[in-house]
């Protein structure tokens, strides 16, 4: 190890593997995991959540995990979005490509998608 | 992309309730449910709740499952880790038996944690031991760049010595002046040594921050060398300790390849070696002088102070000697600075300390927790309290060198003078709580016993002294002693406190002053009423059957290992066999009689 900059690379490299067991974060992406949902596919919407929230740049900041059965069936899979003083946001019908879309336009831009929302479906 | 991670205690105490085989078969369940390239399996140190292990814990909903069985871990993956739907019934919930939190309750929210302040415990069950790279992430190593890079040795030492830190071995000495003693000596080797050697029963703190976050011992003593001038440093640890040895020898090889040890670190000019040496368990090698004679391959004997270590150690050499919760702290006062460490604890003692929690309590395991909290809150909030409902008698600190605070000093609080005040010592910390039935005569004994152990031998107050207290307390405990052997028992602790050659001998006999000071009375019960009114003490009780209460199963007869009881020729009224009797000659107060009889017919007194 020859300088702090070299310390601090490989600092940067990890910190995104270990800021999951810092607890859980003040925005928070429930995805319903119960048999339901896994059958309409909401494993690769996971998946697609974890992925997009890395490579954005916003795991110290947003908590991806996964839920039970949420209760409304036909529209699985279901994603709720908990951010802190807001009121949840339910994104129903979910896909990888939509999920990508929630995590670049509502987490990171601030705007909730409404056609993907419960009340637009 | 790793989604979650399943952390999996890996220190001694749940190695040994089997988190060895609850890891493979995560890793096995893990693998068949495909997960592999979505769930990360981490071995960490200890989490401190040790009475639950094996403790499992699943992020980042932060879950906390305990007593994991193997046979619990599809479950664990079938549902949480696969469906999202947590085991309730494995959940730790600190509410107690009776009821089951519905919601996960954040680890750090529970009874047990809430009140904690993890600095020297900070990644133990959150990093992988074994990673260097986990370490740096949580900003490990970044002390040592700073000190190397930004600071002079003097600023460091300064740094050290305004933090107020206090070697946590026992002693309570400060850190930074030790240091100061030793830098301005010149020599052409100095050393760090590493008091790894802990050996109060029922101190397990060290082991677990070695087993848990072994990098940040490396790096605090790789900052004491730059400070002091040393470039060579020494980890005198036990061999009984061996996931310890084995991930600090890990860690030191990680180190040496990331160039964090060696020649030339952070392209300072500053070399540091470090190597461990292994001690072969006696007792004595934890006194400073003796376990620098043991690592020169000698026999581990102490030898008289002055000279001290900061001018002849190791070797002879200047050499600056801490213990492994003391260097633990060091990385983090370094990088968060002095006001951050003095805003924890009292005046004169600062930050935090680790306690290791045993005895008669609810939860036994490894907290930490800012000096001067009470004894009171340690016991009741963080331990869970007594179990079964017992009264608490005393809590025992410090080991064989220390002493006992009663029930009337509950609610001292705990710092380096508060315990020296009260005739105790903060040793090591180990903290064994004592209830209504432990008997205070024979704590004493047990404690005499280890010492007359563990003496090396070497001087005659401590050699022959403590064989002589054991002796006289042996006697009183036989219910043999007199008023006269107490004042002789105090007044020969006083003489070998005096004049023994080194720690050991000089703190032996403190849990006897501790217990004639707060428990005279048990003593008087023993020798004047030759009674152990908590009913330890076997050669004072008797065990008596109540003839009016017997009916005469024969259920204590047919358990008697020693045939002491007999069928009598009397049938008390209401009752239709004859009562039994016990032959006190033969009885050997095993107590098997008592626990047999169903109609409490049975007595001890």
């Amino acid at each position: 190890m020859k300088s702090l900059a070299e310390l601090q690379a490989i600092k940067d490299k990890m910190k995104d593997k270990v800021v999951i067991r810092e607890g859980v974060n003040e925005t928070r992406v429930v995805v319903g995991m119960a048999t339901c949902g896994i059958a309409a596919g909401a494993r690769p919407v996971l998946n697609a959540f974890v992925e997009a929230v890395n490579e954005g740049g916003l795991a110290d900041k947003v908590t991806v995990s996964q839920t039970g059965c949420i209760g409304i069936c036909q529209f699985e899979p279901v994603v709720e979005v908990h951010e802190a003083g807001k009121e949840k946001v339910t994104y129903v019908k979910m896909t990888a490509e939509k999920a990508k879309e929630v995590v670049e336009k509502h987490l990171k831009g601030g705007n909730v998608i409404a056609e993907y929302t419960i009340s637009n479906n | 992309m790793i989604r979650a991670h399943v952390l999996i205690c890996g220190g001694t105490g749940c190695t040994s309730s089997g988190s060895q085989s609850i890891q493979e078969a995560f890793a096995a369940n893990i693998e068949a449910n495909g997960l592999t390239e979505e769930v990360k399996l981490v071995q960490t140190g200890c989490f401190g709740l040790c009475a639950l292990g094996p403790v499992v814990i699943v992020y980042p909903d932060g879950t906390f499952y305990s007593r994991v069985t193997p046979e619990d871990v599809k479950e664990i993956v079938e549902e949480h880790l696969l469906k999202g739907r947590i085991v309730d019934r494995l959940v730790y919930s600190d509410t107690g038996a009776e009821e089951k939190v519905a919601d996960v309750v954040p680890l750090s929210e529970t009874s047990f944690y809430k009140s904690q302040n993890r600095v020297v415990l900070r990644n133990c069950g959150v990093i992988d031991p074994e990673q260097i790279d986990e370490y740096i992430a949580m900003d490990g190593y970044a002390a040592l760049g700073k000190a190397l890079t930004e600071m002079t040795p003097e600023e460091v030492i300064k740094t050290i010595s305004d933090s107020g830190l206090r070697g946590r071995g026992g002693g309570g000495f400060p850190t930074g002046f030790k240091w100061s003693l030793c830098a301005p000596n010149k020599a052409d080797q100095k050393y760090v040594v590493c008091n790894a050697d802990e050996g109060d029963p029922g101190a397990f703190m060290d082991r677990s921050i070695l087993e848990g976050d072994p990098h940040c011992i490396i790096e605090a003593m790789a900052i004491a060398g730059y400070a002091i001038g040393a470039t060579k440093g020494y980890v005198y640890v036990r061999a009984e300790y061996p996931i310890a040895v084995d991930r600090l020898q890990k860690a030191i090889d990680q180190a040496y390849e990331y160039g964090l040890l060696g020649k030339n670190i952070f392209d300072s000019g500053f070399d540091f070696d470090l190597y461990i040496r292994l001690g072969a368990g006696a007792f004595v090698c934890g006194e400073e002088t003796a376990l620098m004679t043991s690592i020169e391959g000698n026999r581990g004997e102490p030898r008289p102070r002055p000279p001290y270590p900061a001018v002849k150690g190791l070797y002879n050499k200047p050499t600056v000697e801490n213990n492994v919760e003391t260097f633990a702290n060091i990385p983090q006062i370094i990088l968060k600075g002095v006001d951050w460490f003095t805003s924890m604890g009292t005046e004169k003692s600062k930050g935090t300390k680790v306690f290791a929690l045993g005895g008669k309590i609810e939860h036994t395991g490894l907290v930490e927790i800012p000096m001067g909290t009470t004894l009171r809150h340690i016991i009741y909030d963080i331990g869970g309290g007594i179990p079964n409902g017992k009264k608490f008698k005393a809590a025992q600190t410090g080991g064989p060198s220390g002493g006992c605070i009663p029930e009337s000093l509950i609610d001292t609080e705990v710092d380096f003078d508060n315990l020296t005040a009260i005739g105790c010592m903060m040793g090591s910390s180990g903290l064994i709580v004592m209830d209504e039935d432990n008997c205070m005569v024979d704590m004493a004994k047990f404690f005499l016993e280890f010492t007359v152990d563990e003496s090396c031998g070497k001087c005659t107050p401590c050699r022959i002294g403590t064989k002589r207290l054991l002796e006289m307390l042996d006697d009183i405990t036989k219910g043999k002693g007199t008023l006269e052997d107490i004042d002789r028992l105090e007044e020969l602790c006083n003489y070998i406190k005096q004049n023994s050659l080194c720690g050991l001998g000089q703190t032996a006999p403190n849990p006897v002053l501790a217990t004639l000071k707060f428990f005279r009375d048990e003593y008087i019960a023993h020798v004047v009423d030759k009674k152990c009114p908590a009913g330890v003490c076997k050669d004072l009780l008797s065990f008596t059957i109540d003839k009016e209460k017997c009916i005469g199963c024969g259920l204590c007869a047919k358990n008697c290992p020693v045939s002491a009881i007999n069928k009598t020729d009397y049938v008390a009224p209401g009752h239709k066999l004859p009562s039994y009797e016990i032959d006190a000659e033969k009885c050997i107060k095993c107590g098997v009689c008592m626990g047999n009889c169903k109609f409490k017919a049975i007595s001890k007194a």
